[in-house]
């Protein structure tokens, strides 16, 4: 079953970051040609998986883990709506506020009013993939209100007005001299002798934001995980600017993607083991900060949580495709992937970039919308091996290219090529007829081992970098029938 | 045994040196090799590309093709794990129940190369000679869909004056992916030209591999580069013995016909 | 229709009717053989791994063992009044002369050197702190603000993994989770102690 077929809506065009501006190839394209990009990308990474490898490898019961976070998460689509429901009824009963967003634009307009009715101006943010997704600093500016992010990578790719290129460390593709170089260049108050030492990088960035974080009335997270059972929400994350934000300001407002929820409080022990060690590669990561609606005389006095689909119900509606909902936005499988490691994360055009992002992302906005991404892999399955939640990453990538092909109403000459081919390879007898006009190639070759390095398209997309080997004379199937001709 | 052999599409049409060689080393170690004259595709090609639709019927020419058949045997770990991983599932997609059935019987019997010679024949050591400097690149089906795990290598380090050097960064893709190395060929020549670094880093004479596809893609590469190291196949190496490697030809294919 | 029937009625539509959950096999770790001294190696061991100092004492020795934290935290001769404790801290474990948190305003709260609490439960595997929002583990900007922060833990408190703590915990209190100083992982992906939070974690281990 496919969505279009139900008339669910996608995520909106014009409003927020989850499509390019152009395919996938294109801009890895340019990437590809930053070397700076490249090392940055290859050190990092290579970090990363070594770490991650290190900490799985310690629990015995990893595959366990991962298969009941599979099944939880299977769990909580079948019974979306009701999860929903008794989530909704135990934050308000808390003292919290729920609201339902239809998509970007809604939430948005929610959050802006919410923050408005506070007469605030500006709002400090804890790094959130939802709130990046629906565009919202630009529409609280728009607003007049302004948002500082503040989180460390958030914070690197706001001040260089720059986007972010992975779920976990928006900044991944900016080294440690290339922070400094942003920092010296934009924090006011910033010490002239800073050097790139990460410590001294991160010292700045505390005492830049130390007095927001005071000062501030409004914060805006998203949030990890939401338990249906209690109301309980939880952020998890590193730096203490999470707990700053959910603790100190008077108001809370919380935007998270529908599929975020859990059923039970007890499902938590799964995935509090699950994400740290897929994400950071920790143990557990510095905080988690775990709260039920209000509570008097610590934190927040007003909550919001704003409950967001933008594409989330139309990517339900795929019997295959809707296990990318079951993500928990660790990102390991951006960090094993190989063409992610070459073209860094901008090449994807949204904001979840790498394996995820070309699943996710083709489905939240529609698949016509995100054409090349389910084509931005070659179908390694390192994204699936490493998944905490073990989405089988590489079949939705196949199954999304089909629905790409078969939403086509005209013919594409790849599918006049590939209806022919297949009509060949259906019988052997047309097959082998096929397989004659390879020899072609031979003429091509005059003798030579190898064809041509310059072929007519779509072969000169393999002989710009790679030889082709001269057809043989004789293929194995007819040599061998030669052979045992009775 | 009798072992029907799934030449593939790649392999019969661009490399048929690989299937002779698996014919011959099979036969070698006693056993029948059929070569039934109605294969094709496994249909790969079309799933991964978007076309199963159209990969209906190429599952069911196949399906027909090794009927009755005991064992299939495939020098090619994509395409087996194709046969065990997709042709049920774009039949039973497309309501072809009884197709789905009969290919998911079929892949029951489907082998890839070493994964038969250890676990079906019980074999490690195939009276093999290849006198090379050799590195194996595991490739990302043969990896990860089949999980071959070391098969390919306890093979290699039981040939007669092989020296297996083991490949840096083995585990990464070398960037072909079918249809990618063409959609996307500035990224996959990315990944291609690291994969040959870590190649050529062994200063090994061959490199090898259980998927003809890949190989041609790293060969080609190896080529326009004018390496001296050449990519040669699982299944030609395995194949080689005194008698059959030619002095001229160090590190050719022993079985070149 | 409003956003929440509507987003509801997609929901519905785009599962159908047929819609049974899955099985979920919970066939991983819960429990945990290990005696109790074998935990509070475990969790001393993972709490250093992350830049956290482990003072280990007798039930009788937390006062001194506490102010020896602080030496260590603070640098010898610290001012008592620039300490803050949570309000239901023992009386025994406050060193005297010693501010008891009276939900100031968190900038006054921020001008303290060091806060001292109790937690609710520690998990061993992964070196982790939880704080729970009660007299004993004070509320969070208490153990937020300042730069150094001394937690003292019980044996009692010390639990294998995070299945078992979370059983002990109320899922209503606001709880905190604490693995290490402050840190970040934001540049190059290594990890970097010290942003936001407090920069020094001390652990008086009592058993």
């Amino acid at each position: 079953m496919s969505h279009v077929f139900l008339g669910i809506p996608t995520a909106p065009r014009g409003v927020g970051h989850l499509r390019g501006d152009r395919p996938f190839p294109e801009a890895a394209r340019e990437a590809l040609r930053d070397g700076q990009l490249r090392a940055n990308l290859g050190h990092a990474t290579s970090t990363i998986r070594a770490k991650r490898a290190a900490v799985v490898g310690e629990l015995p019961d990893w595959e366990q883990l991962r298969a009941a976070g599979r099944a939880i998460k299977a769990a909580t689509m079948a019974r979306l709506d009701e999860h929903l429901l008794e989530l909704e009824a135990r934050v308000t009963e808390r003292g919290g506020t729920v609201h339902w967003a239809r998509d970007a634009a809604e939430a948005n307009a929610i959050v802006t009013r919410l923050v408005r009715d506070t007469g605030a101006d500006e709002v400090v943010k804890v790094k959130s993939m939802a709130t990046q997704e629906i565009g919202l600093n630009e529409a609280l500016e728009a607003a007049g209100i302004h948002a500082w992010e503040t989180d460390l990578a958030e914070l690197i790719v706001q001040l260089g007005e720059d986007r972010p290129s992975h779920i976990l460390v928006p900044a991944i593709h900016k080294n440690r001299a290339e922070i400094r170089e942003i920092f010296l260049r934009t924090m006011p108050d910033v010490d002239p002798h800073l050097t790139d030492e990460p410590r001294q990088l991160a010292m700045a960035a505390r005492a830049h934001l130390r007095e927001r974080f005071l000062r501030a009335k409004v914060a805006i997270s998203g949030a990890n995980f939401a338990v249906a059972e209690t109301g309980t929400l939880a952020v998890v994350e590193s730096e203490g600017n999470g707990r700053m934000c959910l603790t100190l300001p008077q108001t809370l407002i919380t935007v998270m993607g529908i599929e975020k929820l859990v059923p039970t409080w007890r499902d938590l022990e799964v995935f509090l083991q699950l994400l740290p060690r897929s994400s950071t590669g920790e143990r557990m990561n510095p905080y988690t900060s775990l709260w039920t609606g209000v509570t008097d005389g610590d934190g927040p006095s007003e909550f919001h949580l704003v409950l967001l689909d933008n594409g989330r119900t139309a990517t339900l509606a795929d019997e295959v495709g809707r296990e990318v909902l079951h993500c928990i936005r660790c990102s390991a499988c951006l960090n094993v992937c190989p063409v992610y490691e070459r073209t860094g994360g901008h090449a994807y055009g949204s904001v979840y970039p790498g394996p995820i992002g070309a699943v996710l992302s083709p489905q939240l906005t529609g698949v016509e919308d995100n054409a090349s991404l389910p084509y931005a892999s070659s179908l390694c399955g390192a994204c699936y091996d490493v998944c905490p939640v073990a989405i089988d990453i590489p079949s939705i990538l196949v199954h999304l290219r089909a629905e790409h092909v078969e939403a086509q109403t005209r013919l594409t000459p790849e599918a006049v090529a590939f209806k022919a081919l297949a009509k060949a390879m259906s019988n052997s007898r047309l097959w082998r007829t096929a397989q004659k006009a390879t020899r072609l190639g031979r003429l091509l070759a005059r003798g030579r081992p190898i064809l041509p390095a310059t072929l007519p398209p779509p072969a000169s997309q393999w002989t710009f970098s790679r030889d082709l080997p001269t057809p043989p004379k004789e293929t194995f199937s007819e040599a061998w029938a030669r052979e045992h001709r009775r | 045994m009798r072992v029907a052999l799934f030449a593939t599409c790649l392999v019969d049409t661009l490399v048929p040196q690989v299937a002779r060689a698996t014919a011959v080393l099979l036969q070698r170690l006693g056993h029948e090799v059929v070569v039934p004259p109605g294969q094709t595709c496994c249909g790969q090609m079309h799933v991964n590309t978007g076309y199963r639709r159209e990969a209906v019927p190429i599952v069911a020419n196949h399906v027909r093709a090794f009927a009755g058949a005991e064992a299939v045997v495939a020098p090619s770990g994509s395409c087996v794990a194709s046969i065990h991983h997709q042709q049920a599932m774009v039949a039973r997609r497309a309501g072809e129940t009884a197709l789905a059935e009969e290919a998911e019987a079929l892949a029951a019997r489907t082998y890839e190369l070493s994964q038969f010679l250890v676990d079906v024949l019980g074999v490690v050591d195939v009276g093999a000679y290849y006198p090379h400097r050799v590195t194996y690149h595991p490739t990302c089906h043969s990896l990860r869909l089949l999980r071959v795990g070391d098969r390919p290598q306890r093979l290699l380090r039981a040939v007669r004056g092989l020296e297996l050097v083991e490949l840096p960064g083995a585990e990464s893709c070398c960037g072909f992916g079918g249809t990618f190395s063409v959609k996307n060929a500035d990224t996959s020549t990315a990944m291609l030209t690291d994969k040959m670094a870590n190649v050529l880093a062994t200063h090994a004479e061959v490199c090898t591999a259980g998927d003809a596809s890949c190989l041609m893609h790293i060969g080609g590469g190896l080529s326009r580069m004018r390496s001296g190291t050449r990519t040669v196949h699982l299944a030609e190496i395995l194949a080689s013995t005194e008698e059959a490697v030619a002095p001229d030809q160090a590190t050719a294919p022993a079985v070149s016909r | 229709m409003t956003a929440r029937d509507e987003v509801l009625a997609r929901i519905r539509t785009a599962l159908g009717p047929d819609r049974p959950p899955p099985e979920i096999a919970r066939d991983y770790r819960t429990t945990d053989e290990r005696t109790v001294a074998e935990l509070l190696a475990v969790l001393t061991d993972r709490l250093e791994d992350y830049r956290a100092t482990v003072l280990r004492c007798a039930p009788d020795a937390v006062a001194a063992t506490v102010a020896a934290a602080l030496d260590a935290g603070l640098g010898a001769g610290w001012d008592p009044a620039s300490v803050v404790t949570a309000p239901g801290l023992p009386g025994p474990w406050r060193p005297g002369g010693a501010a008891e948190d009276d939900g100031r305003p968190a900038a006054e709260l921020a001008a303290f050197a060091a806060t001292l609490t109790g937690v609710a439960v520690a998990i061993a595997e992964t070196g982790t702190l939880v704080l729970d929002g009660s007299p004993l583990s004070g509320r969070r900007a208490l153990s937020l603000l300042p730069d150094c922060l001394v937690c003292v833990v019980e044996a009692g408190q010390v639990v294998s993994g995070v299945p078992e703590a979370l059983t002990r915990l109320d899922p209503a209190a606001p709880l905190t989770m604490v693995s290490g100083p402050s840190a970040t992982s934001d540049i190059e992906l290594n990890r970097v102690e010290g942003v936001h939070g407090p920069r020094t974690l001390l652990v008086v281990l009592v058993a």
